[in-house]
């Protein structure tokens, strides 16, 4: 395959995986992967490199719109990218040393629970629930404009929170993805902040984590020029389209459809791990 | 008075120079990004690619001396390594323009964990963790 052709195709595909990753919430990256690896052969960890560029795209282009409303409560991500940044490093350093096919096979686990995230119905736990110490002393609630004003909201279980970011951080170094489902869980499950809050958060943290560990990736060769050029040009312009349609369309059955089809890779990416095709 | 002048500056005028800040990052790397794509296609279009094994020594531009050496010399992939390295510094920008503005609220705990956030991502400049 000559460069050319390898460019168009990736550009093609990094395009889709951006417009459908923005339009389930999934994050351009657990699409981009599979794609490079499974259909174009490309070795894992160039894959990985060439995602964690497309994942700061992204998510420092959407936090520049969600800036501006002041949902994004900057105290938590702040906080909470102590445990992020380290567990990226970290989760970057470690990953050359551990065999490509067992990152396949936890890549496809972190796939199917993706999948599963998406399509599981989200409970609003917006009643205001009694503040720990942690989050008093550390500031972290806070209040988010809604249509009946200012919303106050207190955080919960800061510890628990904040181990559970420090995995999402070394999967997100492992992997080259933003892990946006772990954040999810962190936030949303853990610690019981409401869904505008923490969707805004996880993004302003995800771009400031994946810098931590791109650094790692650029100095070991990982970040190829040739690979990176069309994951991250295709994934940010298809993700900027995305999130335009966004706004005007229920995404609902495509979140049920992509599930189907994003389990189908995470199969796929666990077998060929298991067989060694990786 | 003061006081309401110094929670609008922080609260209001920094988050709109924030969001610029970002998009201006995002754009300006990505459009560095481009041209040294079309500066590379250029040149090696034709080229057979290999990717199928991982070789810490094929891209050629893993550090910022050989990155800025390329520039130089207006190569392809070095301007693309370059638009790459400008897009890892806008979150980190953005997470020392949040110390500033942590600053200006007198919120020194957060002075403090806003620079431990900056000092990890800067250890993690060091080369040393991969060589």
């Amino acid at each position: 395959m000559t460069v050319l052709l390898f460019t168009v195709i990736v550009l093609l595909g990094a395009f889709l995986a951006g417009l459908l990753g923005s339009l389930t919430g999934l994050g351009g990256g657990v699409i981009i992967i599979p794609l490079l690896t499974l259909v174009l052969g490309v070795d894992i960890h160039y894959a990985i490199g060439a995602s964690i560029v497309s994942v700061i795209a992204t998510s420092t282009g959407s936090a520049a719109a969600y800036v501006k409303e002041g949902i994004t409560n900057i105290r938590i991500g702040m906080f909470l990218e102590v445990a992020t940044t380290i567990s990226a490093i970290t989760g970057a350093v470690i990953t050359v040393f551990i065999n490509p096919q067992y990152i396949a096979v936890i890549f496809g686990l972190i796939l199917l629970l993706s999948a599963f995230m998406m399509v599981r119905k989200k409970i609003a736990h917006e009643q205001p629930v009694s503040p720990g110490r942690l989050s008093n002393f550390f500031k972290l609630n806070g209040t988010y404009p809604t249509d009946r004003g200012m919303q106050p909201y207190t955080v919960h279980n800061v510890a628990g929170g904040f181990a559970m970011m420090f995995v999402a951080g070394i999967i997100s170094g492992l992997l080259g993805i933003g892990s946006g489902a772990l954040k999810v869980i962190a936030m949303d499950n853990i610690m019981k902040i409401p869904f505008k809050v923490s969707t805004t958060t996880s993004n302003f943290m995800m771009g400031v984590t994946a810098a931590a560990s791109a650094v790692v990736y650029l100095h070991r060769g990982q970040i190829d020029p040739g690979i990176a050029m069309p994951v991250s040009l295709g994934v940010l312009l298809g993700a900027t389209i995305g999130s335009k349609i966004l706004l005007k369309t229920n995404t609902d059955k495509l979140k049920i459809v992509f599930a189907v089809v994003v389990t189908f890779l995470a199969l796929q990416m666990i077998y060929n791990g298991l067989s060694g095709n990786i | 008075m003061k006081k309401e002048a110094k929670h609008f500056f922080a609260d209001k005028d920094i988050q709109i120079v924030l969001g610029v800040l970002l998009r201006v990052g995002v754009i300006l790397s990505m459009s560095i990004v481009f041209i040294g794509g079309l500066i590379y296609l250029l040149g090696a279009g034709d080229q057979a690619v290999d990717y199928a094994v991982f070789d810490p020594a094929h891209s050629g531009y893993s550090t910022m001396v050989s990155i800025f050496k390329g520039l130089l010399s207006f190569n392809g992939k070095a301007i693309i390594q370059f638009g790459v390295l400008l897009l890892i510094f806008t979150p980190v920008a953005r997470v020392a323009f949040s110390i500033f503005s942590f600053v200006i609220e007198r919120d020194y705990l957060y002075v403090l964990i806003g620079l431990l956030v900056l000092s990890i991502i800067l250890f993690s400049l060091s080369n040393k963790l991969v060589h």
